[in-house]
This record gives C-alpha cells, sequence and structure tokens, in this order.
C-alpha cells in the first residue's frame, strides 16, 4: 500500500476548540493514511477525537473548531487550503459520509426519492430524465425492497435500519471514493447491525472504494476493517492491522479496551483491566463492612421496617419465586382515522382488531437473588414488560405476584405511595436522561430515602446518602454537584445509588449500561454484581446485548414480538440455543475472530 | 450519622471500583464537562459565569445596567427628585429645558424630570405584579395541563384560545372598563392578556419532560403526581420562564401606560408615564415637545431594556440557542 499514492492523507492533524475555558485539542498529533480500497476502523471512546477526526477531513467542523496545524490531502488535493466551493463539490462526490442517528440525518418532510435525488442532481450526475430511474436503482442497491413504492415513503414511515439503508444510498449515489461511516449502526438491533454492516461492506467492495469506520465497538472493527486505529484523548495510541491489533495489542489502552469488551468465554472480573481485577477478588471481604453496617443504620431510624433487611438470599432461594408473571399481556389501542363522531357513523366493523399487543401472554419467574436477563430487540416488548412489573404502566391482563401480593391488581397511580413501592426499583437506560438537571446528585439519591424511607432528619440521609456512595464507589465530594458536572459513569453509579436506597428485593435493570463506554459498562457491570452478591437482590436484566447478558445473568428469557421465544439458563441459552431467533440473534454479534 | 463519620472518607469499594480516572478530586476531569465546575459552586460560580456572559456579550451587560437603573430609579426616586412631583407652579408653567427644569416643566408647572423620575416606581411595580401573576396563573396552568394532559390540558388550552381570540388590547380595555378603574385592574387585565403565552410555553416545555427517565425515577421513589410537578418539572422550566417574564415586562409596561393613555387605569394628578404622554400629545403642535417626549423616551428605554435582558437571559439559561 505504501507505494501508491494514497487516497487519503492525513499527517501531524491537530483540531482546536475555542470553549469559553480557551483552547481545547481534540485532536492532537493524529496521521491516517487510507489506501484505496481499503477499510481503516477508528476506534476509541467518547471524547477520544474520532469523529472530530472524520469532520475535519470532511472540513465540516463546527463554527468553534479549527485546524491549527497539519495537512488533510484527499487524493493530492489539499483539503485545508480548498476553497468553501471545492469542498462542497468534493463532499458527495468524492467522500461522503454515514452519520450515527439515519434519522437526524433524513430530511423528515421529503420523500426519500427526492433526497436522493436531490444528491445527484446537486453533482449533475444524471439528467433530469434519468434522475427518478436512478434513485429507485439505488434504492434497490442498498436491498430496500419494492423500491418503486419506497420511493414515495418519507422517513418516518420506514424502521431505523431502513432509513440507515437510504442514508448509505445517499451516501453511495454519486460514487465516491471514500466512505466515512461515524457508528453507522449504534442505534440498531444485532442482526440490522449485521445486514447494514455486510451491505456497506459489499457495495464499498463492488466500487473499490475506501471506508474509515468509526465505532467504539472493537468486535465490529475487527469483523470488518483491513486496519484498526485506535484513540484516546486526541491521540493514536496504536496504529496495526486489525489482526495484529487483537491478538497482540501493543499500547496499554488498547488493551485495556479489549479487556473490558464483554465477549464470550469471560468472566465479569476479567473484564477490569490487570491490575483491578486483582483487587476484585477481594470486594467482598472489603463489601463485608457496609452490609455489617445496615441493620444499625436502619434500626436507628423507626420509618424503615423489619422484612426490608432480612436478607432475601438466607431464607433460601427457589423455594417461593419472588417474583411471578403469568399470562401477562398489554394492549394499546390502534389508531384509527377520523374522531370520536366517525366511530359513531362508522356502517361497519373494522376489519381489524382495535388494539395492538405490544406484550402477548408472557410468563416467567424470578427467584430470590437471582438474576435473569430479558432480551430482544428493540419492539419487542421488553420494556413494556418491564415497566409492567415496575408498576408505571398498567397491564391489560394477566397476573404479577411479588412476593406472594398481586401488584398487577394496584393501579399504576396509586402504587407509588405504597410500602411496596420501595422494594421494586430501577436502574434506567439513560444516566443523563434520569436525573433531575436540578438536583444535586445527594438530593437525587435521597429522593427516595425522604419520599419512602421514613427519614427526615437532615444529617441521618445525608448519612445515608454518603453510605450509599460509598457503596457505588461514588466519591463523596461529588454528591454536592449536579448532573451535568459529573461524568457519564458517575452518573450511572449515582443512578444505581438511587436505586438501592431502600434496599430494594427487585431490581429493574433496563439497558444500564447501554450509554456508557466499554471500560465504563465493565465497572458498572462488577459494581452491579458486587452489590447483588452484597445486598441480596434480584435482577430482571433488560437488554439488547447477549453478551453483557451473559455476563450478569443466571437464566435469559428470550422475547420477540410480544412473546417469549425461549427461557433458560444462561449457559444453554447462549450456548446450544434452540429457537432459530436466538441462534440468529447470537450469530449477529459481531466477534474478533481471530482472537 | 454517627457511622458515616468514622469509616475514612477513602471507602474501599471506591478506590477499587473506579476504574477510568483516579478516584479523588481528580476525577473531575474525566469527561470535558465536570473540569467546568471547580469547587466552588454556587454564588461565586453564579457571579463568574454572569460575568462570562456579560463580557462576551456588552449589549447584554448594558441591558443589565439599564435594568439596574430603573430599579434604583423605582426605589429611591422620590427622595432624590429636585422637586414634588406633584407641585404646580402656574408660573414656571411650559418652560422648555433648562438648567432648572432639565426635562422642562408641564402645563401646570410641573417638573417633567422629576414625574418622570416618579413613574418608575409605578410603571415597574405594575408590570412586576402583573408579570407574577400571570406566572403563577399562567404557568401553573401550562405545566399541569402539559404535565396531566387530557381534560386539564384541553381546559386550559380552550382558555388559552378564547383569550386569543380578542384584540389583546381591547380586551384588557375591556377589563379594566368592566372590573373598575383601579390600578389593581390594570394589573389583572395585562395578566390576563398574557395568559396565553405563559400556558403556552409552560405547557410545551412540560410536556417533553412529562415522560422524562428523571420523572419516573420520582415516580419510583415514591413522590406523588403533584409533587412531581412542582419540585421536579416546574424547576427544570424556570429557566425559560424567566426568560419569557423578562421579555413581558417590557409589554406590561406598555400595556399599562396604553391604558392610562386612553383613561383607564391610573388616573391624571398621578405621575405616570402613559398619562404624561397623553396630557403632552395636546401640545405637540404648538411646539412644547418636551412634555410628551420624555416620558414616551423613558417607556421606551424601558421597554427596550426588558426585551435586550431577556434575550441576554436566554443566552445565560440556553447557549445553545444564542445567535
Amino acid at each position: 500500500m505504501s507505494e501508491t499514492v494514497p487516497l487519503l492523507e492525513v499527517a501531524d492533524l491537530t483540531v482546536e476548540f475555542s470553549t469559553r475555558r480557551g483552547v481545547v485539542r481534540a485532536v492532537e498529533h493524529v496521521d491516517v493514511r487510507v489506501a484505496k480500497g481499503e477499510t481503516v476502523g477508528i476506534v476509541g471512546e467518547s471524547g477520544s477525537g474520532k469523529s472530530v477526526t472524520s469532520y475535519a477531513v470532511m472540513r465540516i467542523l463546527d463554527r468553534a473548531g479549527r485546524i491549527a496545524q497539519g495537512a488533510v490531502r484527499f487524493t493530492g488535493l489539499d483539503v485545508r487550503a480548498a476553497s468553501e466551493d471545492e469542498m462542497r463539490d468534493l463532499r458527495g462526490r468524492e467522500m461522503s459520509m454515514i452519520f450515527q442517528n439515519p434519522r437526524a440525518a433524513l430530511n423528515p418532510i421529503r420523500k426519500i426519492g427526492h433526497q436522493i435525488e436531490d444528491v445527484l442532481e446537486q453533482h449533475s450526475q444524471a439528467d433530469s430524465s434519468m434522475l427518478t430511474d436512478r434513485a429507485i436503482e439505488m434504492l434497490d442497491q442498498v436491498r430496500i425492497a419494492r423500491p418503486r413504492e419506497r420511493y414515495h415513503a418519507y422517513p418516518f414511515e420506514l424502521s431505523g435500519g431502513m432509513c440507515q439503508r437510504v442514508v448509505i444510498a445517499l451516501a453511495l449515489a454519486c460514487r465516491p471514493q471514500l466512505l466515512i461511516a461515524d457508528e453507522p449502526t449504534t442505534g440498531l438491533d444485532v442482526t440490522t447491525q449485521k445486514t447494514v454492516m455486510d451491505l456497506i461492506v459489499e457495495l464499498t467492495r463492488q466500487r473499490g472504494m475506501s471506508t474509515i469506520l468509526i465505532t467504539h465497538d472493537l468486535g465490529l472493527a475487527a469483523t470488518y476493517c483491513d486496519r484498526v486505529m485506535v484513540m484516546e484523548k486526541g491521540r493514536v495510541v496504536e496504529s496495526a492491522p486489525s489482526r495484529d491489533i487483537f491478538t497482540a495489542p501493543a499500547h496499554p489502552y488498547t488493551r485495556k479496551l479489549m479487556r473490558a469488551t464483554p465477549r464470550p468465554g469471560v468472566a465479569l472480573r476479567d473484564l477490569l483491566p490487570e491490575d483491578e481485577s486483582v483487587a476484585a477478588h477481594e470486594s467482598l471481604n472489603r463489601y463485608a463492612r457496609p452490609r455489617a453496617e445496615h441493620p444499625r443504620l436502619s434500626s436507628g431510624n423507626d420509618g424503615v421496617d423489619g422484612p426490608m433487611l432480612v436478607s432475601p438470599s438466607s431464607e433460601g432461594a427457589g423455594i417461593a419465586p419472588l417474583l411471578v408473571v403469568e399470562k401477562l399481556v398489554k394492549e394499546y389501542p390502534r389508531k384509527r382515522p377520523g374522531g370520536p363522531l366517525a366511530k359513531i357513523f362508522a356502517r361497519q366493523p373494522a376489519p381489524e382488531p382495535d388494539t395492538f399487543r405490544a406484550v402477548d401472554g408472557i410468563s416467567f419467574t424470578v427467584a430470590r437473588g437471582e438474576s435473569v436477563g430479558l432480551v430482544g430487540e428493540s419492539g419487542c416488548g421488553k420494556s413494556t414488560t418491564s415497566t409492567m412489573v415496575m408498576r408505571l404502566i398498567d397491564k391489560s391482563d394477566g397476573v404479577i405476584m411479588f412476593d406472594g401480593e398481586d401488584i398487577g391488581a394496584i393501579p399504576a397511580k396509586s402504587f407509588a405511595k405504597l410500602p411496596l413501592r420501595k422494594r421494586i426499583q430501577m436502574v434506567f437506560q439513560d444516566p443523563t436522561d434520569s436525573l433531575n438537571p436540578r438536583f444535586t446528585a445527594a438530593r437525587a439519591i435521597a429522593d427516595p430515602i425522604l419520599r419512602l424511607g421514613g427519614m427526615r432528619r437532615r444529617d441521618a440521609v445525608r448519612g445515608r446518602c454518603e453510605a450509599l456512595a460509598r457503596q457505588v464507589g461514588l466519591p463523596l465530594d461529588l454528591l454536592d454537584r449536579f448532573p451535568h458536572q459529573l461524568s457519564g459513569g458517575q452518573k450511572a453509579r449515582v443512578g444505581i445509588a438511587r436505586a438501592i436506597a431502600l434496599n430494594p428485593d427487585l431490581v429493574v435493570l433496563d439497558e444500564p449500561t447501554a450509554a456508557l463506554d466499554v471500560s465504563v459498562q465493565a465497572v458498572v457491570l462488577n459494581l452491579l454484581q458486587e452489590l447483588k452478591e452484597t445486598l441480596g437482590m434480584s435482577y430482571l436484566f433488560v437488554s439488547h446485548d447477549l453478551n453483557v447478558v451473559r455476563l450478569l445473568c443466571d437464566r435469559v428469557i428470550v422475547m420477540r414480538a410480544g412473546r417469549i421465544v425461549e427461557q433458560g439458563p444462561t449457559a444453554q441459552i447462549l450456548v446450544s440455543p434452540q429457537a432459530q431467533y436466538t441462534r440468529d440473534l447470537l450469530a449477529a454479534v459481531p466477534h474478533p475472530t481471530f482472537a | 450519622m454517627s457511622k458515616a463519620a468514622v469509616i475514612p472518607n477513602r471507602s474501599p469499594a471506591g478506590e477499587k471500583t473506579v476504574s477510568v480516572a483516579p478516584l479523588r478530586p481528580a476525577s473531575a476531569g474525566t469527561a470535558g464537562a465536570p473540569a467546568l465546575a471547580p469547587r466552588n459552586t454556587g454564588f461565586s460560580a453564579a457571579f463568574r459565569h454572569a460575568r462570562y456572559i456579560l463580557g462576551e456579550n456588552a449589549v447584554t451587560g448594558f441591558a443589565f445596567a439599564l435594568f439596574l437603573v430603573i430599579v434604583l430609579a423605582a426605589l429611591l426616586g422620590p427622595y432624590l427628585v429636585p422637586y414634588d412631583p406633584l407641585a404646580s407652579d402656574t408660573a414656571a408653567a411650559l418652560k422648555a429645558p433648562s438648567v432648572a427644569h432639565w426635562f422642562g416643566t408641564d402645563q401646570l408647572g410641573r417638573d417633567v424630570f422629576s414625574r418622570v423620575v416618579v413613574a418608575t416606581r409605578l410603571d415597574f411595580l405594575i408590570a412586576v405584579a402583573s408579570v407574577a401573576l400571570v406566572f403563577l396563573m399562567g404557568g401553573l396552568a401550562g405545566v399541569a395541563a402539559g404535565f396531566f394532559g387530557g381534560w386539564t390540558d384541553r381546559v386550559v388550552g380552550r382558555v388559552a384560545d378564547t383569550i386569543m381570540a380578542f384584540p389583546l388590547f381591547v380586551l384588557a380595555m375591556g377589563i379594566v372598563a368592566a372590573l373598575g378603574n383601579t390600578v389593581e385592574n390594570v394589573v389583572l387585565a395585562t395578566a390576563i392578556v398574557n395568559f396565553p403565552l405563559y400556558a403556552r410555553i409552560a405547557r410545551a416545555e412540560a410536556n417533553v419532560r412529562r415522560e422524562a427517565g428523571f420523572v419516573l425515577a420520582a415516580r419510583l421513589s415514591g413522590n406523588g403526581e403533584m409533587r412531581i410537578l412542582l419540585a421536579q418539572v416546574l424547576p427544570n422550566i424556570m429557566p425559560i420562564m424567566v426568560v419569557q417574564m423578562s421579555l413581558t415586562m417590557g409589554y406590561a409596561i406598555l400595556n399599562a401606560a396604553g391604558l392610562s393613555f386612553i383613561g383607564l387605569g391610573v388616573r391624571p394628578p398621578t405621575a405616570e408615564w402613559g398619562i404624561m404622554v397623553a396630557e403632552g400629545a395636546a401640545f405637540m403642535v404648538s411646539g412644547e415637545w418636551w412634555i410628551a417626549f420624555f416620558p414616551g423616551a423613558a417607556l421606551m428605554i424601558a421597554v427596550f431594556c426588558f426585551n435586550l435582558l431577556g434575550d441576554g437571559l436566554r443566552d445565560i439559561v440556553d447557549p445553545q440557542r444564542r445567535t
């Protein structure tokens, strides 16, 4: 590759952003070479500067950012010196980009066919009589079924995976030489991710295009790239053929990332960096202290009642399940054209049922001290199920028994103030969204204690908050900060501390690590496991990521279209799945195969 | 909690679990954003933030300075002015601006400067009171409508629609004429006229937060719906409401002055900008421009100030929307 002139050559690139706190260097001294036909992966965690590098190449940095130093050469053209007109001509025709969120990248009020025509027209790739045919041809190439009909579809009429295909069609419409894919599959399900990635690879191979794949997912980069660059804090720490990176990572940061990525055949502790996993093994002894502290801490306050303190695991797992769900159904009314008047005047009965079943008669149990994984792709009803179990929404039919009580019969509206409330808690998917931006970390953790814990005295509540913060590994000096002053991992800890504040019996974890970087995810997963062992809680772990479920759960339930496809012990489901759907799910997860 | 005090700050759990970054205060710098929060939060941080905004945007600084002047005039005006604003001196009637009478005198020989300064208090009070009132009515109704939806939303929405169906100034005139010609009714009328604006903004802001994670989390923590509304959702929409309040302040002053101009609300001998403009208008044709000009200018500057202030506050509250 080195003998030919590379398609893209970035040398010593430094990008600066001027912020109110002075100049921040997002990217420092980065070199990238992409040869013709080559696929290069840029891997890094959030804030590593991987996206900024690609924006600099396309010269689409926002106003505050500028290329401070270095050279960007694309097919011999100096991108830094090029005029805006030249760049506009280049973008889309010679190099194009696929963005992370396909819905945001498409104009919501314009038909997708017209959007493809716009690009073709802009770069005069086809004369006006041919435009429609070319657009339909593009849709066909990205495997959109019935392209002639879909030409007239609006983005909101298509699924996320279809939208991403349309974005790919847009990006490839003018047959560019370089495609930059910025986290192209992050919001998509694993099976969709596989088809989209396979499509990108196939189309770019066919056309001899070069690709830069920007991702946080090492498995994805390993599967699809020829060469991988690992970035950390704006610098490239390692750059090598992907086989070398994954078999013999040279840089400690790469090794740390590799370790932190959940994959088959590793235990939860193995995700932590070497030096810390040793410490983790001693953690149970260390946790003995906060555990012993609990009864005393609580008994000083009459409001915290007895049953909560009985460690559920001591009663013996499996005797009576903590949670029994039977034939649970959630129906939503279908939207119909016309208002109440139309209903009255409707002559014949509607051809299809008036309701849509998001959850269609599912049954499962969660034993005391057990963690159960609820797995499925988006729209399978797993979140609806967990929200019903949480008693945030009402069921349509079926039974939810919690510790012998039929909590499904209690309306969700009145559940908030019942004593039962504190025994079922939840950790939310997005740690940022789940914390009130106007509350400090301490106030957020104290909320359930104040409302349901029966503690009123300010110093008692504060003491409990501090104990919880210690338990989840949140430095005490961060307690008085607001969410925007905390990092993602720290916010996740606040959310976990809030969920365990009342010593619940059942904690629903709704994709608790989906918004976190892999290294933070590794730490949070370990924390959750330790807390479960210490406090004897049961987990209902909702996730789309089979590798994460594998690590944390004793049993797995696989859901699809509101029904349970398969359930059983984790090892059995993930090693020898019975249902074809489970097999497809497992096969779609990208693994570094040569490891 | 004595137990907590015994355990050293460096908890073993903490030491072990954070691998992202060193645990102690250094971890503040892990993700860009935390770096912008040094330990001294609260007042000094707010002050630094305000200074940054003012330094960035001189116009906002000017608006703040002007606002201070208006507040000072409202508070101390009556004690500072050279003449009694109500004392007439027919000998000195209709004098042009001079060293003795900076803004001249009116047809009764009253000092226009003293009257303009003293009127600040009344106009400012009317504006503040009506804005506070409309925030309580419209803001709370709107938040409830957006948060609860359903019939609450429908009722609030239809009330707002009904008010908006009238030409607003005519509606305000009607309210004052019907309820009685008093300052309180001017305040009420101004508040009612602004109701739809507040209700709609509060509704929209509350509506997007209705299903936010922190609202669900609050429900799980055992908060009742009313408490979630007031303690969790309302504080989050306060910034945008404060901006709105500043922008409506200008309109409220204008509305009050307008009502006085046509003879509703504040009655003649009182010093009030709208009345003064109305009284001075008759003398414009004969060349005594200063009687109407100075109160009019005061009115304009006040409205201008509140609008600039609103824009500035929006920049502070929501840097993304900055232009």
